[in-house]
């Protein structure tokens, strides 16, 4: 190899055999090579890696607080609903005993309103009774009388001589009692 | 001497290896030590755009990044997981170093695809000092940490016999020592092949007319192919870095 490429540095400059074995230019290339290397590294490790390191670890602080950010307020979410759900069975506990006081109570003042209503009813009829037994008695003394009346007025347009109402009143009595 | 008339007499006016000739950016014919050239300026370049993209892209810091800003911490995260997963925990102090290597070789590998343009990575200079500079670094680790415990590296106490690990710490002890040759060629050998391919298959789409077609199209072909060498070398240089600092900091089997 190495003689082909003298071979071609000899013949003319454009045609050499293997550039890459032209050790002439080997300082050059390591010279500026390492140039290049401890400035690329320089730049990488001064400037670039730390600000990229730095936004990725900044962004994943980010992503796990608001995790934990969305995962407290989740929790305050169902602390909440619990609340929530305790103070509706406490409010429909509170309903139900209010309304078994107020039908209690409702109950009681209706029983009672009953009670004294068969009272009054109870008292009404005796005093009906009473009543009616009395009609029913002026009611036959008033027969009584009518036919006296009556037995009287006969008996005076039959014998006008013979009317004693004594008499009468005692014939009539015997015989409405019969 | 004679094959070079030849190859002047040929129809075919290929010069498949033109494009990795260094010349000075100012004129000139004497290639100095410090005399700009080529190769510094596509050095430049590429520490440029790498700059370009970790350092200006990320500039804005924002908690949503924008697809600059994305692209630049996709790399970042992607290198810090190599390292992390092939070296552990204790490889990421070194992360930057390696970080540098990979988007060095990258990116010199990608703008050395562009018309016109050098391929840095292409040199053994260049990817020899890359191998060397990992060879050296990592050795000098080895024994820093672990003293002339790192020599367990070579020792394979698993093995049955004294005579086997005596032929194993020599067999480990040559591929240990055959590793920046390797790491450097393997890296400097396939770009430079498959550039040179390229020009041979454009050397022939201009020697060729109309039927020049067919050439083009396997540009095109060896041109993606050449896409995919580019990251695919980019990235076993930088995880073989992983794996030879991984040897380092725990050595022994």
């Amino acid at each position: 190899m190495a003689t082909t490429t003298e071979a071609a540095n000899g013949a003319a400059d454009a045609a050499p055999g293997m550039p890459q074995l032209d050790f002439s230019t080997f300082p050059n290339q390591i010279f500026w090579l390492v140039v290049a290397l401890v400035a690329l590294y320089l730049i990488l490790s001064r400037v670039a890696l730390p600000r990229i390191g730095a936004v990725l670890s900044d962004r994943h602080e980010t992503i796990s607080n608001d995790l934990e950010q969305a995962q407290e307020l989740k929790q305050r979410a169902e602390e909440a609903e619990e609340a929530y759900k305790t103070a509706l069975a406490d409010a429909r506990a509170e309903a139900q005993r209010i309304a078994a006081d107020a039908r209690a109570e409702i109950q009681k003042d209706l029983d009672k309103a009953i009670a004294k209503a068969d009272a009054e009813i109870a008292a009404k009829s005796a005093e009906s009774e009473k009543r009616i037994a009395e009609i029913r008695d002026s009611a036959a003394d008033d027969v009584a009388i009518v036919a006296k009346d009556v037995a009287a007025a006969l008996v005076g347009a039959v014998l006008p001589s013979a009317s004693n109402d004594a008499d009468i009143a005692s014939a009539v009595t015997d015989r409405t009692k019969g | 001497m004679a094959t070079g008339q030849d190859e002047g007499a040929s129809p075919f006016n290929i010069h498949p290896m033109d494009q990795f000739q260094i010349k000075p950016l100012f004129g000139g014919t004497e290639i100095h030590w410090y005399t700009p050239t080529n190769v510094t300026l596509w050095l430049f370049l590429t520490v440029a755009v790498i700059s370009f993209l970790l350092v200006f892209l990320s500039r804005g810091r924002a908690a949503v990044p924008s697809r600059g800003q994305s692209m630049a911490e996709m790399t970042y995260g992607f290198v810090r997981k190599m390292v992390e997963d092939v070296a552990g925990k204790e490889g990421l102090k070194y992360f930057p170093y390696i970080m540098t290597l990979f988007t060095f070789i990258l990116f010199a590998n990608l703008l050395g695809l562009l018309p016109y343009s050098f391929t840095t990575t292409s040199h053994i200079a260049v990817t020899g000092v890359l191998a060397l500079a990992v060879f050296l670094t990592v050795t000098a680790i080895g024994f820093v940490k672990h003293g002339a415990g790192f020599l367990k590296l070579f020792w394979v106490a698993s093995a049955p016999t004294l005579a086997l690990r005596l032929v194993l710490a020599m067999i480990e002890l040559i591929s240990y020592f055959v590793r920046p040759v390797s790491h450097s060629i393997r890296l400097g050998g396939n770009l430079m092949a498959g550039h040179a391919v390229i020009k041979v298959f454009a050397g022939f789409a201009g020697a060729l007319g109309v039927g020049a077609v067919v050439p083009i199209f396997a540009i095109v072909g060896v041109y993606g192919l050449e896409l995919l060498v580019a990251c695919i070398q980019a990235y076993v240089f930088t995880i073989l870095t992983c794996v030879y600092l991984n040897d380092a900091l725990h050595p022994g089997h």
